[in-house]
């Protein structure tokens, strides 16, 4: 794998996320993927002994995507806009079956009469070869911020 | 707002209203920082977070920023976070181990008991001077329960155990799940900012009849995981079998049939199949060490506990302790940890942190949709001069038992902080 074809890769899954189709996101995942948010003050924790933002498997995850499918999921019903810019994408470690690849990011969240949310971080992906296509079998986004503060919550899928 | 009465309670005519300008003026929360702040018993922090002579951690309490700490001989102390000579803060770090406090401005230095050690040019000083006047301060009050930590800043403040009065049951179901008898805050902190007045967190924290319009996407969750949601009686909401109860204070609590699961000790199918073992070896740990009654009240239970004002532990599909300090009428600053026995095993450490994602936290499937909710309340406030009455009467013609959908519980809250604002 090349570093073009994993920022390809990356910047589908951006816009797959902006674009609110979660449906065709969780396309992109392994059957045992994780998805995780560390605690602010923990960002090298193990989900197992430190309490995270979010540490989802692929059950809580589809979960996660109906739930916020769902009009009735408060925090982002209508919808936020976001926008997120992938950047420094590096590949850190290649194997014949995976990779691991770091990126940061820039995610911009819009809603009416607030105040833009700016989550600024770095994604640790481990990305798996598939029948040769690039697949999620671990996406974290760890973020600067010393605390969460006035981002207040991580409702949508960062 | 003091020709204003903020809280109607008039029983007699079935009457209970809070003036929603309670939410919103910035003379109430003065007044509160005064009345309240400064004269209950404030939660601190936990005995566990740190251990060792020269442990700290710093946060900020009430507006002021302190330090909890174990000093040289590693009792546990508190001290403002203050330089005695122009006030800068001594101590910048979120947590560590600390060999003294300095302060850099002018170089003052404190020694881990608070004492002045040292004062870069002395002998510039007058013979007035005297080290021993300009050690680190304390609030006049600091006292723990069961490793629960609190300070006041009314040195004539009641003893903690008085002022916890009929809460302290309730934290001694907590804490009585660890076969140690020592509970311990788990590494991780959730920390962030709701736009709104910190009451309606403190309401929202044990407010049941909120659950099933609000989170009708956990609940929907948790039915499709295999959860079963117990049918309520007629007449009744979910979550059903539960109650509310006033401990005094303004201390109060909603104790419910547990449904939900409970790392100690009741398995529900989220935590998986492999999970079962662990969980059943907790429950037989919790009947040979305290028989069967009180493992009962334990396990198949879950408690969502006030203390006034500002402590909610939620004991239930995890241990959720969660402090919250207001910054504004408007704004409020919360800080959530995850508790566990000590020494638990990681197999039921991982199944508490799982657990506890689900519902709570900033990523959970339920705190975002409470904060959202909150911060339209506090929108909606704006029109106060308008709207001005919340009414809070659920339950109130009731005789006895409460229900946890009621509003005893709530009431008690607010009688307690109008007895205080007066």
């Amino acid at each position: 794998m090349t570093r073009a074809e994993v920022e390809d890769f990356l910047y589908r899954e951006a816009a797959l996320l902006d674009e609110w189709r979660l449906d065709e996101w969780l396309q992109l995942l392994t059957d045992d993927a994780r998805y995780r948010v560390p605690s602010n003050d923990a960002p090298e924790g193990d989900p197992a002994g430190t309490l995270f933002t979010i540490a989802d498997d692929m059950q809580r995850l589809r979960g996660r995507v109906r739930r916020l499918q769902d009009p009735n999921a408060h925090a982002e019903f209508p919808h936020s806009r976001t926008r997120r810019l992938v950047t420094n994408v590096r590949i850190v470690e290649q194997g014949s079956e995976e990779l691991r690849v770091e990126a940061n990011f820039a995610v911009y969240r819009f809603r009416r009469d607030e105040r833009i949310g700016e989550y600024v971080g770095r994604y640790r992906y481990r990305l798996r070869i598939v029948d040769g296509k690039l697949k999620i079998a671990l996406r974290e986004a760890v973020l600067d911020a010393m605390e969460l503060a006035s981002l207040g919550s991580v409702s949508f899928i960062l | 707002m003091n020709d204003q009465d903020l809280v109607v309670n008039d029983p007699a005519n079935l009457d209970f209203r809070v003036h929603r300008a309670a939410m919103v003026d910035p003379s109430v929360l003065e007044r509160e920082m005064r009345r309240i702040f400064d004269v209950c018993w404030i939660y601190a922090g936990h005995e566990s977070e740190v251990r060792a002579a020269g442990d700290f951690v710093t946060r900020t309490l009430c507006g002021r920023p302190i330090i909890l700490c174990r000093d040289s001989a590693a009792r546990l102390r508190v001290f403002l976070n203050v330089c005695r000579h122009r006030g800068a803060m001594v101590c910048r770090e979120r947590q560590g181990n600390a060999r003294g406090y300095h302060c850099f401005y002018h170089g003052w230095s404190y020694d881990l008991d608070g004492r002045l050690d040292g004062v870069p040019g002395e002998t510039s000083y007058p013979v007035s001077f005297k080290r021993k006047d300009w050690n680190l301060a304390e609030p006049p009050r600091v006292a723990a329960y069961r490793g629960f930590v609190f300070l006041s800043f009314a040195p004539d403040a009641p003893p903690l155990e008085d002022y916890l009065a009929g809460a302290k049951e309730y934290l001694d179901l907590v804490v009585d799940q660890s076969p140690t008898g020592e509970m311990e805050i788990i590494r991780g902190t959730q920390e962030y900012a709701i736009r709104a007045n910190w009451k309606l967190l403190v309401e929202n924290s044990f407010d049941d009849y909120h659950l099933m319009s609000t989170h009708s996407t956990w609940l929907d969750y948790m039915k499709r995981s295999g959860v079963e949601i117990p049918k309520p009686p007629k007449g009744h909401l979910v979550p059903a079998h539960g109650i509310g109860r006033v401990l005094g204070n303004g201390h109060a609590v909603i104790d419910n049939e547990n449904f939900r699961g409970r790392p100690v000790a009741k398995w529900i199918p989220p935590y998986g199949d492999d999970a079962k073992p662990e969980i059943e070896r907790l429950r037989a740990e919790l009947v040979e060490r305290l028989g069967e009654a009180r493992a009962r009240r334990i396990a198949d239970t879950n408690r969502n506990l006030v203390v006034f004002p500002n402590l909610v532990v939620n004991d239930g599909s995890s241990v959720t302790v969660r402090t919250f300090h207001p910054t504004a009428p408007g704004h409020m600053q919360v800080t959530a940890w995850a508790l566990g026995p000590k020494g638990e095993s990681a197999r039921s450490r991982a199944i508490r942190l799982d657990s506890f994602l689900t519902f709570y936290g900033p990523g959970g499937f339920a705190t975002p949709d409470d904060v959202e909710a909150l911060e339209s309340v506090q929108a909606g406030l704006a029109t106060h001069r308008e709207v001005p009455w919340s009414v809070m009467t659920r339950g109130m013609a009731k005789q006895g038992e409460q229900l946890n959908t009621d509003e005893l519980h709530l009431r008690a809250f607010w009688i307690r902080w109008d007895e205080l604002m007066r």
